[in-house]
This record gives structure tokens, sequence and C-alpha cells, in this order.
């Protein structure tokens, strides 16, 4: 175990005093993150998410205060550029679009959504008065455009949030109020609705994208927070084939050989070399999080989630660099396979261009890279989500790396390592 | 005392091509034995079998009481292999090459730190040893490549031409190293294709071609093969023809022997001088222009080119 650590240290320290290696891996990433932002304006304060017109269906059940206000919200001047709302009254026809692929989510508010949270008129002052059962807003999720369902998931969970939030405060403002006498049991109805009336009016738009001048509070999706993981996962490609071809290389110079020969087990050899392909992608990853969020401000998300998608993104990049390595003959083959796999996945990915604006076709391919599913959970993060929303993708990962690395290992086994 | 190496009937076949054919020596504690080789004799795959790098097709080999195909790991422990080309990181100094290989090879704290230290000394570059590998010649190199041999100890040494392409300097460095580490009771395996190197340093030579060790023993034993005998080595103009000349020289009672190789005749005779009249009187008759004559004491060389007329440099 001690020399599989020294042997993965070992590599990462040759590959950080690679100065070539070094351009790849951090600089251009870096450059090219830079270079979308400012291409989507996001260093000039117009910023967009990079996502537009995100077709979406609002089943809105309710009609009342608060069912029309998410109405409004989706269809407000400030989500106009970043979704399509698109109306029905039928939530299966709904839900059948989602499964058709028409749309990337479907939200459904349900009939006495806003009774739920506001007791009809006079129904507070009776004496038999009981709370009315949450009602729940379903949002309908399309798996195959992730990116854009998580957009409207967190447009309605902030949206959702708001509500509770103004509800809790004002029913505990009431509530003081009440029995300390300033006012009567009738006046708390009228002031209660007129305190949801004033939170619905103050602010309409329960998400807006962010803008400097705004400082906007709701659900933020900056473009950078799109663009740094994408092109660090393409890179992160890179990484991974250039380790790969270290083995290769080893071999070819000698090294490899001389490991062979001192007493250091082969399980010991390849399990040290694929630990310093998975350490130096960690660091490469972890290092462009970083820079990111010191010079750019870019909010990640959840410390934990992060880690532990990159450690699962690294894991699954990991795999395809060993396959790749398992399959080619010389370095030279590596490098080149690996810079192809990186631009493909890169696109398949969802790297250059969002998932969902691509053929469903595409979509499924897609599946096979680690990108997608990182920049899926990436984005997540972003949007606001936690550890507890990244159990698919990490799952997917976690499977994708442990079945390359088996087919690997095996491969392998029936390559001569000691050849040169 | 048994040997520290025992080597019975290797071999080694790569598909149809055997690379070697039953190879079979023993090493005494102490030794330098050298195996001696032209290019593509079978040195490299010898060594590399019986540092457990490669299986043998047959046979085996025993190093301080490890069979290479039973124990392998024990085998690793306790020899130390200087490979023929350099197998170093050349983006790490020579200290940070050395304390890896050190840790390879179970080495650690403040051990690992007096070793390297040590081996830096011996090696001679203990002042450069913070500069990375590949800022240095071809011959510092060398060194590092052989000092990384040597940090644990080994019982036994294997080097595998450890003088190929480098300075003269370097070259006297590196025999004078290994005189060193065999005073101090190292024992050694070297593999080389100049005879020079073999007569310098070896208790013990093997003569290995073709894959078959043709002959062994030390160099007097080896010597008196090829008799009491004196080699005449004629060097030619380009246009003369020395297969010619060979041809004529066939019965000449004062000859043993002759051989051409490229521009030059070997001729063995007992007595040099005696053979040296007819030889002249011979290439004149075939209008044979001779150069330059060189006279050979019985060495190595012309216990090869007795074994199978053809030079170690072919």
């Amino acid at each position: 175990m001690l020399k599989t650590i020294l042997i993965g240290l070992k590599d990462l320290r040759v590959i950080f005093r690679d100065r070539a290696a070094l351009v790849f891996m951090l600089l251009a990433p870096f450059l090219l993150t830079v270079g979308m932002g400012f291409v989507t304006g996001r260093f000039s304060g117009s910023s967009n998410s990079g996502l537009a017109d995100i077709p979406v269906i609002i089943v809105n059940l309710d009609n009342a205060e608060l069912g029309n206000a998410l109405v409004d919200v989706f269809n407000s001047e400030d989500l106009a550029e970043l979704v399509a709302p698109a109306e029905t009254s039928n939530p299966e026809a709904a839900r059948r679009l989602i499964d058709e692929n028409k749309a990337a989510a479907a939200v459904i508010i349900p009939e006495g959504f806003t009774r739920s949270v506001i007791p009809a008129e006079g129904t507070m002052t009776d004496p038999n008065f009981a709370e009315a059962d949450p009602v729940l807003i379903e949002v309908y999720v399309n798996p195959a455009m992730p990116t854009s369902a998580g957009v409207i998931k967190a447009i309605v969970d902030e949206f959702v949030s708001r509500i509770d939030e103004g509800r809790v405060s004002g029913m505990t403002a009431i509530f003081q109020m009440l029995i300390t006498g300033v006012i009567t049991p009738q006046q708390a109805e009228t002031e209660g609705r007129a305190l949801f009336k004033n939170m619905d009016e103050d602010q309409p738009a329960a998400i807006t994208l962010k803008t400097d001048d705004e400082g906007a509070q709701a659900a933020e999706f900056d473009v950078l927070a799109y663009m740094a993981p994408a092109m660090a996962l393409m890179f992160l490609m890179y990484t991974v084939s250039y380790g790969g071809r270290s083995i290769l290389a080893e071999r070819a110079q000698g090294t490899l050989p001389r490991l062979l020969v001192s007493p250091t087990s082969p399980a010991q050899i390849l399990g040290g070399k694929v630990f310093g392909i998975y350490l130096t992608g960690v660091a490469q990853v972890g290092i462009l999080i970083l820079a990111s969020a010191v010079f750019f401000r870019v909010k990640w998300g959840d410390p934990l989630g992060i880690a532990a998608l990159t450690l699962a993104a690294v894991f699954g990049a990991t795999g395809w660099g060993l396959i790749v390595t398992a399959l080619a003959r010389t370095p030279a083959q590596v490098a080149n396979v690996g810079s192809a796999i990186m631009l493909i996945f890169g696109i398949l990915g969802g790297s250059f261009l969002d998932l969902g604006m691509m053929p469903p076709a595409i979509q499924l391919v897609s599946k096979i890279t680690p990108n997608a599913w990182a920049l899926d959970g990436f984005v997540t993060l972003a949007l606001g989500g936690g550890l507890a929303q990244l159990a698919r993708p990490i799952t997917a990962l976690l499977v994708m790396g442990a079945v390359l690395f088996a087919v690997s290992v095996a491969l392998f086994g029936k390559k001569n390592l000691a050849q040169k | 005392m048994p040997p520290i190496l025992e080597v019975k009937d290797l071999h080694k076949n790569y598909g149809d091509f055997a690379a070697v054919k039953g190879v079979t020596f023993d090493i005494q504690e102490g030794e330098i034995f050298s195996l001696l080789g032209p290019n593509g004799a079978g040195k490299t795959t010898t060594i590399s079998m019986l540092s457990t790098l490669y299986a043998p097709t047959a046979g085996d080999a025993v190093i301080a009481g490890h069979s290479v195909t039973r124990d392998p790991m024990a085998v690793r422990n306790a020899i130390g292999v200087v490979p023929q080309d350099i197998a170093l990181y050349e983006d790490l100094t020579a200290h940070e090459n050395l304390v890896f290989w050190g840790q390879m090879y179970g080495l650690g704290g403040k051990t690992l730190r007096a070793r390297v230290d040590e081996v830096l000394e011996q090696i001679g570059l203990a002042d450069k040893a913070k500069n990375r590998v590949k800022t240095y010649s071809g011959g510092m190199k060398r060194r590092v490549n052989i000092g990384v041999g040597l940090l644990h100890k080994p019982r036994l040494l294997f080097m595998d031409e450890p003088t190929v392409g480098i300075d003269p300097q370097s070259r006297r460095a590196i025999l004078d190293t290994v005189k060193d580490l065999n005073q101090k009771g190292m024992t050694v395996l070297y593999t080389t294709h100049y005879m020079e190197e073999a007569q310098e340093l070896s208790d013990r030579v093997g003569i290995i071609d073709h894959g078959e060790l043709i002959a062994l023993g030390t160099q007097k034993e080896l010597t008196r093969q090829v008799g009491e005998t004196e080699t005449l080595i004629l060097h030619l103009g380009e246009n003369d023809d020395p297969e010619a000349l060979v041809k004529s020289l066939e019965g000449v009672k004062e000859i043993i022997k002759a051989q051409s190789t490229d521009h030059e005749v070997s001729v063995i005779a007992r007595e040099a001088e005696e053979a040296l009249a007819p030889v002249v009187a011979k290439a004149n008759e075939r209008g044979v222009k001779i150069h330059s004559i060189d006279i050979r004491e019985p060495n190595l060389e012309a216990v090869f080119l007795h074994l199978t007329g053809r030079a170690l440099r072919d």
C-alpha cells in the first residue's frame, strides 16, 4: 500500500514539473473559461446562463393568488430569455410531453395550493378552523435534459421557499401582535391577508438572473458556474490520458521494467500508476475550482457536494484514461486517442453546448462520458442543490469508473508490461 | 560454500526464435563474472531472466538460495540491477530519484537518507544531487543509474553493458567503481561486448554467442583453448579482397587459421614472426596491399574468433 502511494506521489511530482502538461491541465481550461466568460458577457455585467428558451409546461390547477403568481414568474420579463413556458390544463398531457422529450420539465400547481397556504376569508376566525394539509407543487423533470430541468426546479424551489419564508415570518409577527393585544382576532386575519398580498406584490419575480446592479437574492445561475466545470472536465480527460500514457512511457524509458525487478509487485506498480493519475486529476480539478472561485467569484455550491462530485468525476475519467492506455501499444497512440476523446467527450458532454439543446440520440450517447454526468452534478450544485441531489451522477460516475477499471486490469493482464 | 548464483539450463524462446539456448553457469560469492558476447548474443535476455523480469521458457536459476521462477520476490531483494539503458525519472533530481528507488527497495527514514548520501558520494555527484537528471551529461546519468542499483546493498549486482555510449573518462570511472564495489565484497555479473572490459574486470568469463554459452572459465583457461598462439591483424586497402588473401593462406604451415573481417584479415599463428614472411609474400603474389600489421598476444578476442570464426564486434 505504501509503495502504491509513493508511486502515485512520484507521478504527481513528475507531472507538475512538466510545463507542457501544466499548460494543458491548468492554463488552457482556465483561459478558455475566461474566454467563454467574455463571449457570454459575464465580465461585462450582461451575463446570461448560456441556457436559453428552456421549454417548460405549466399546469395551473390552483387558479388562485399563489398559483397565478408562479405562472407570472415564468412569464416575467426577467425570465423571458431563459424559459419558454407553455400552459395546459391537463397534467397527464403535460407529463406525456416530458416523456416525449418535448420540454425540460412540467410544473403542475395542484388545486388548493393557495388555500393550503392562505386560508379562505373568514375561516381563520372560525372556532372550528383547522390548518389545511399542505398541497405540493409537482415538478416533473426530463432526465434527458438535466441541466435545463435543474434550472426549472430551482425556480420553483426558490418560489416555494419564499412563500414559506413569508408565511412563517408573517404568522409569527401576527401571533405576537395578537397575544400582546395590539390587534384583535378579526384584525389578525385582515393583517395576515395584507401581508401575503404585499409579499406577492413586492417581489413579483421569485427568480432573477444575477446582475451586478440588482444583486438579487434569488436563485442565481452564473455562466461561469457552467463553463468552469465544463472546461475543467474536458481537460480532465487530457490529464487522465496523459497519466495513462505515462504507463507506456515508463515502459519505453525503462523505469517500468526497473520497477518490476525491484521487490514491488505488479499490482502495487499498476495501483500506484492509477493512484497517480487519480491524484493528478483531483489536483487539477481542485486547482481550477479554487482559481475560478478566487479570481472570478464563481459560486460552485455546497463544498461537500463539490468534493464528492470531484472525486467521483475523476474516478470515472480515470477509468477512461486506463482503458485507452490498455488498448494502445505506444505512448503516441495514447496521446492521439486521448486528445480525440478529450474533444469528443467535451462536445458530447456539454462542455460547449447545453445537452438539452442537442438531439435525443446525442443526449443518450452523452451518458457514456464522465463529462455529462459530472457537469449535470456541478450545475445542480451551482443552482443550490446539495449532496443529496447528486446520488444519480455520483453513482453513474463510480459505476463507470469501476467497470472501465476492471476491463483495463483484465487487458493489462494480457499485456507484457516488461517488454519495451 | 554454495554459489550465490546457479544457472541451470536456462532457455528463452520468442515464438520460434530461441534467444537463449540452455545456458548453465554459476557465480561464487565475491566474484566478478563477465558475460562476453556481441550484440544480440543473448546477454540482456539472460540478465532479464535472472533478474525476474522475464520468465524463462525452461530451466531455472537460484540466487542466494531462491529460485527465480518460484520465489521471484526473494530474488529481487537479494539483487541489484543496473540496466543497459538509463532508467531514471529525468524530471526528478538525482537525490529524488535515489530516494524514490530506495523506497521501492523498502528503505526508509534514517537508513534511506544515509544510504542516499553514501551512494551520492560513491558516484561522485553529491554536489549536483539537487539538479534534475535531465540536465546531466550521459556519463553522469550512467553514474546515477548505477547508484540506484547499489542503494539497498545487494548481495549480487547485475550490470548490463553499463559503459555503452559514454566518454572514455566516464567509462574509466565506472570500471573503477565496479572494481571498488567488488573489493568491498559485492558479487558482480557484468555483461559487455568489449573484450578489454571483460579482461580488466573479470575473475571468470562466459562467452555467449547466438544464445549459447560457448566458453566458460578464467581468462587463462579460455586463452589456453586457442593454444599458445599469437594473432596478426592485417589492415588492407579498400579495394583489396580479404577473402582472396585468406584462401591463398590456406596450407601455409606456419599459419593455424586465417579469417577475414571487412578490410582486415586475422591470422592465428604459433609464432607471429615466423608467419609474417609467408603472409606478406602471399599478399604480394595476390597484389593485395597491406597498410599495416598488428601483432596481438592471445586474448578473449582471439578466443571468440577461434570459437566462432567472427570478431566480437561483428
